[in-house]
């Protein structure tokens, strides 16, 4: 099936000579769940905002269900619904009317029902009445994604969603992105929360400096680049590593209590039998023992560190 | 493809709604200018003054007075309307909505040049309160009140994205537009002045604007009324140019 979104060569080159894409190449496919991860100016809001128009790109073409971002303009973003990083908001506008005005923006007629069942999903119906200005941080959040859709948009950008979010109004937006892909939307979100990546993408693009260094399937990524620790302790303190051990990998922590081996979890042979013999034999006893398998958060700190 | 006109109404119907939340300020203030004007220039000056070309001292500053408002309203309406969005941020919805520059300037554009109509009117109201009013030729005046509406909005527009602080938005009504308006012959014909001062105020844009906006009400007029009509339709040409280019370029609305 032909991508939802297509990237392709996509390269800025701000005015200030800062290059902030560099030959960016991305698929995303119709009703996916994508993450894109990367540090602080990565690039990652570059992108997002190269996609939606409000950056003009160097070189390049992004098309949108096979529309042109620049050249069919109207028809590629009539598909997508945008929700900003920053709390940007008309503070004397109300919540119903800021949220139909976005609508109109994009070329609908007025649906009223719409707009109730957007906001009555965001918590937001109790507060259709109030001023911008009376919301709380959280509330504008809601908000804004209520603006982006308004317009039933058939793919969504969160650009650090959950930035500042208060617990409870991130297991909304979570249970409406789940709701969201069920009614076929493609969402694509930026986090530094690594763990909602982690729970919620179907695949994750990797970006740092302008590049797309990794995009792999969230499960593939974990197994392949995801590994175990086990996690000994001892009944006894050890102020060194016995000798027949030392060329295992092993690390003595916590004080000569712990010892903990790192393994490939997907090698054929983990060596797990043969340490524990080698413990048994070298007369080494522990009282309890863990297995702990790599985070999403851990492959990426290492992915961004092996590459810096 | 078609014009995506819910926009140009949702931005349109924005903007009004912006100007009657400030209505006591909007419309009351130009009532209480023009009524001070009115105080001041036709009954305590007026009334020692002769008649400027067989119009009597206060109906003969009315045309002047509206230019005035209509002049900094529709600047100051447009620039604010536009650089507000950019200074809030708010501008990201706009940017990456369906709509073509030709829909974004018709619907801020647009209501900033209603506004000022709308105050223009008010004005002309007020003064028919103070002096028994003359038009002699009214879909003259109404074409040349649209006309200036628009095209100064269109000015404002492009200072509201030049601007990059508040203070460069009021630089231009204040320093420029009120100066040039009273100047321009708001409260005298500029035959009144001496033959050098004459010659600089032909150089003045406004002169033409209002000497055209008086011919529709009396008649007649410091230049003739083609030549003004040239000059409002050449500035309006100008400032068209400046927002097509501005769009072309994406100057100050994209990186």
């Amino acid at each position: 099936m032909q991508p939802i979104l297509s990237i392709k060569n996509l390269s800025k080159t701000y005015a200030s000579g800062l290059s902030a894409l560099a030959e960016v190449d991305l698929d995303i496919a119709r009703g996916e769940i994508f993450a894109l991860l990367g540090p602080n100016g990565a690039g990652k809001s570059t992108l997002i905002n190269i996609i939606c128009g409000i950056v003009t790109p160097s070189t390049g073409t992004v098309t949108v269900d096979g529309h042109d971002i620049q050249r069919d303009y109207r028809a590629a973003r009539a598909m997508i619904g945008l929700v900003p990083q920053e709390l940007t908001t008309d503070a004397f506008e109300t919540v119903r009317k800021t949220v139909s005005f976005s609508r109109g923006l994009f070329g609908l007629p007025k649906n009223p029902d719409h707009i109730e069942r957007v906001l009555r999903d965001l918590s937001l119906w109790e507060k259709r009445d109030s001023r911008m200005m009376q919301l709380s941080g959280g509330m504008k959040r809601r908000v804004l994604i209520a603006k982006a859709l308004a317009h039933e948009p058939r793919v969504l950008f969160l650009d650090e969603p959950t930035a500042g979010v208060d617990v409870e109004l991130r297991q909304d937006m979570w249970r409406l992105v789940r709701r969201l892909r069920e009614q076929g939307v493609t969402v694509i979100l930026t986090t530094h929360y690594i763990e909602e990546a982690e729970e919620m993408a179907d695949r994750v693009g990797v970006i740092r400096r302008g590049r797309i260094i990794l995009v792999e399937e969230k499960a593939e990524l974990m197994r392949k680049l995801g590994r175990k620790q086990l996690t000994l302790h001892l009944q006894t303190q050890l102020s060194e590593l016995p000798e027949s051990l030392a060329e295992r990998g092993l690390e003595l922590t916590g004080g000569g209590r712990e010892l903990v081996y790192t393994y490939d979890s997907q090698g054929e042979r983990t060596g797990i039998t043969r340490l524990l013999n080698d413990l048994a034999s070298s007369g080494i006893a522990f009282s309890d023992l863990q297995t702990r398998q790599s985070s999403l958060e851990d492959i990426f700190v290492d992915l961004v560190r092996e590459r810096a | 493809m078609a014009m995506n006109w819910p926009a140009v109404r949702a931005i349109y119907v924005f903007e009004m709604s912006r100007f009657l939340r400030t209505a006591t300020q909007s419309i009351l203030a130009p009532v209480i200018s023009t009524s001070l004007y009115f105080v001041v220039f036709g009954a305590a000056i007026g009334s020692r003054m002769t008649m400027v070309d067989g119009v009597p001292y206060g109906l003969f500053i009315v045309p002047g007075l509206m230019m005035l408002s209509l002049l900094t309203q529709s600047i100051t309406n447009a620039s604010f309307g536009i650089y507000f969005p950019r200074f809030a941020g708010t501008i990201y919805e706009i940017l990456s909505a369906p709509v073509s520059p030709v829909e974004v300037v018709l619907g801020f554009v647009g209501a900033a040049a209603s506004k000022s109509i709308l105050i223009g009117l008010i004005i002309l109201a007020t003064a028919a309160l103070f002096v028994p009013l003359r038009i002699d030729h009214p879909v003259w005046m109404l074409a040349f009140l649209f006309l200036t509406a628009v095209t100064f909005s269109l000015f404002g527009f492009v200072i509201g994205l030049w601007a990059d602080g508040f203070e460069k938005l009021q630089l231009v009504p204040l320093l420029i537009i009120t100066p040039l308006t009273f100047l321009g012959g708001s409260f005298y014909a500029i035959e009144m002045l001496p033959p050098f001062w004459y010659t600089v105020s032909l150089l003045n844009p406004v002169v033409y604007l209002i000497s055209g906006f008086r011919w529709a009400f009396f008649g007649q007029a410091d230049v003739a009324i083609g030549v003004s009509l040239a000059m409002t339709l050449l500035f309006l040409t100008l400032c068209l140019a400046a927002v097509t280019y501005i769009f072309r370029t994406g100057y100050r609305l994209k990186s």
